[in-house]
């Protein structure tokens, strides 16, 4: 996106270190986004934060803008390992604010993140409610890796896969237990595309159960990692019983929510 | 029962840190010196009984989780932290309070604690007094009060004493002291910015349950009141006036003070009111002191504590609408010990109440470990960057 047409004037940088992937988004003065992309983590959130720098730097073909005319906030689980940022702000509110720019300033954002599920509700903009998910991977990006990796396939194909299928019932919560499950169906027989819909249906219920939890409301809005996975998004808005709305720029919420507070600071 | 084969040291003592050495060593002087020492476990244990026999009531409520694996070794893992640590102290001999106590004090609270006691009376000897399921019902009221009668006889058993109702009247007045100046340290903290981090109050009150003398520890905290009072007149108060005022509730915070109060006062909030079980939702509570039928006034007092092993217990909820206006609360956490069942099944109610009354409330559910840090942090700090 954006290919060298940098803007002159201020700049918003939003950099979301994610536990899988780190997203940067750069907003203009008048906080239309102007560049996005994504990197792999990696072990380590201290060198994502350094290979986001250079890829913004090889972006914009300056070593310093980052500290000359711009501001960057910081987010995701890595937010404090970004030493040029400077401000940190959770993911919770980054993501809420690049929605409310995504979607409109009301309504029930879902963010199905690499290690963290979040329903967060957006009043006037704000966020005034958020759930997150309890700490496993349950309902989590991270866990539809685990069973893909299981089932021998990409992400995508599991998608592809799940659509052909009848749903098996997978009951384990815990990732670790219910890859057991997949392995025991997967000994009984039964079929790959069946395991693979039992796959994304317990993901999608459990995504389901979490905003009921917040209380979620329609118009649902997914960001995240999964908003270019036509099936879930599909299977999420039945669950819900109502649509869900995504755009590919949503995978970039938190950064862009980022690089949007950039924008207002000093 | 002075009895000196009791005032043995672990075996393992040799192996402890220098710090640990020490507490062991002081309470085993006090205990030499022919001190009574009653260990407690809950804030329903009607602590002027045990003051009225002559004795130091200890809290013995386990706090940290060195000792869960020790504890595991007979209970089951999926049990909240504090009954697991409470058990594990004793059963690695690493608390003097626990080692050197000559009873232990229980209440058949949570399914929980109840069983565990079980377990715990086979290493020490405890008594549990059965605690009603509310105090709605006549009979409950009259069964709560023989109950406290039966403490009572069995601390005058043990240590071959009367307890009178002078002792039990002037336990209470002096309790009451502690109370008052609880409240008045407390009542600090309705100005804005409040007078002092939650931290720092909350470890004061966590450091009290081990205080041996009771007029002593009032003293202090009557004096540290004076202080900080001062303090912020002539100097202002430590804390940023824009800091979010957090109320927590829930279960007893004493073992993640560090970890949940002091994540809330990094990120930008500070915790003006502390609604558990240590803190004022139970310290507003005060005997008659001067009711003719003393022990009644006091059974009567402990009845009142708003804990969730009560049903129902709508009065927790107008407690805590009414403390978070005192105190001008920006939000309210509930801090719920994993497996909680009791305070995390009221929370949906919590939920409701509180948000019904327009303050933004989170739950968040943790354990004594490390794991869930970085997961703590993102939740609160975004919670509070929501107010």
């Amino acid at each position: 996106m954006g290919e060298n047409n940098v803007p002159s004037g201020r700049l918003g940088i939003g950099v979301d270190i994610g536990s899988t992937a780190t997203k940067v988004a750069v907003v203009g003065a008048d906080g239309s986004l102007v560049h996005a992309e994504v990197m792999p983590t990696g072990f380590s959130s201290v060198d994502a934060a350094e290979r986001a720098r250079a890829a913004l730097e090889a972006w914009r073909g300056d070593r310093h803008f980052c500290t000359l005319d711009a501001r960057v906030v910081a987010t995701g689980y890595g937010r404090v390992a970004v030493p040029y940022a400077d401000k940190v702000v959770t993911e919770i509110t980054c993501h809420g604010r690049g929605a409310a720019r995504l979607f409109g300033p009301d309504g029930t954002v879902i963010d199905v993140g690499g290690q963290d599920t979040k329903v967060i509700r957006l009043r006037g903009g704000r966020v005034f409610k958020f759930v997150m998910n309890d700490k496993c991977a349950a309902g989590t990006g991270r866990f539809l890796e685990i069973m893909a990796d299981r089932l021998g396939v990409g992400h995508d194909e599991l998608s592809a896969l799940a659509r052909a299928g009848e749903p098996t019932q997978i009951t384990s919560m815990c990732t670790v237990f219910a890859e057991s499950e997949v392995i025991s169906l997967v000994g009984r027989g039964e079929p790959r595309p069946n395991i693979a819909r039992g796959v994304i249906e317990s993901v999608v219920g459990r995504v389901a159960t979490l905003a009921a939890t917040a209380g979620g409301a329609a118009p649902y809005y997914l960001t995240g990692g999964l908003c270019d996975n036509e099936y879930v998004v599909e299977r999420l808005g039945e669950k819900l019983g109502a649509p869900v709305t995504t755009r590919p720029e949503a995978r970039y919420a938190g950064a862009l929510g980022a690089a949007l507070m950039a924008l207002e600071l000093e | 029962m002075s009895d000196v084969a009791a005032i043995e040291l672990p075996r393992t003592f040799e192996e402890f840190n220098e710090q640990r050495r020490q507490s062991f060593l002081k309470v085993k002087e006090f205990k030499q010196a022919g001190g009574r020492l009653v260990g407690y476990l809950c804030s329903y244990t009607p602590l002027e009984v045990i003051d009225a026999a002559g004795a130091s009531g200890v809290g013995l409520c386990g706090t940290s989780d060195e000792v869960i694996p020790a504890a595991e070794e007979v209970l089951p893992a999926n049990l909240c932290p504090l009954i697991k640590s409470t058990y594990g102290f004793a059963y690695s001999q690493k608390c003097p309070f626990t080692h050197f106590s000559d009873l232990i004090v229980g209440e058949t609270t949570c399914d929980g604690k109840k069983k565990m006691y079980e377990l715990l009376n086979e290493l020490k000897p405890t008594y549990v007094l059965h605690l009603p399921q509310s105090r709605s019902r006549s009979h409950e009221r009259e069964g709560w009060y023989q109950e406290v009668v039966g403490l009572k006889e069995a601390l005058e058993r043990l240590y071959g004493i009367q307890i009178t109702d002078d002792a039990l009247r002037e336990a209470a007045r002096l309790r009451n002291r502690l109370r008052r100046a609880i409240l008045a340290l407390y009542d600090l903290q309705r100005s804005v910015p409040p007078a002092m981090s939650g931290v720092e109050l909350m470890s004061t009150m966590f450091a009290g349950t081990f205080n041996f003398d009771v007029r002593a520890y009032v003293e202090s905290l009557e004096r540290l009141c004076e202080k900080r009072r001062a303090e912020a007149a002539a100097a202002g108060s430590p804390i940023s006036a824009g800091a979010k005022r957090i109320l927590i509730t829930g279960c007893p915070v004493g073992g993640v003070i560090n970890k949940v109060g002091a994540t809330i006062e990094h990120n930008g909030g500070v915790v003006v009111c502390e609604d558990d079980c240590s803190g004022e939702r139970t310290n507003r509570f005060m005997v008659d002191e001067d009711a003719p039928d003393i022990l009644r006034a006091i059974a009567d007092r402990y009845l009142q504590i708003n804990c969730s092993v009560m049903t129902p217990n709508d009065d927790r909820f107008a407690a805590t609408l009414e403390m978070a206006e005192k105190y001008q609360v920006d939000g309210v956490i509930e801090c719920v010990l994993t497996a909680c069942h009791t305070f995390n099944v009221e929370s949906a109610r919590v939920e409701r109440a509180v948000e019904g009354a327009g303050i933004p409330y989170m739950k968040v559910e943790t354990d004594y470990s490390a794991g869930d840090l970085g997961q703590l942090e993102t939740r609160i700090a975004a919670f509070i960057e929501t107010l």
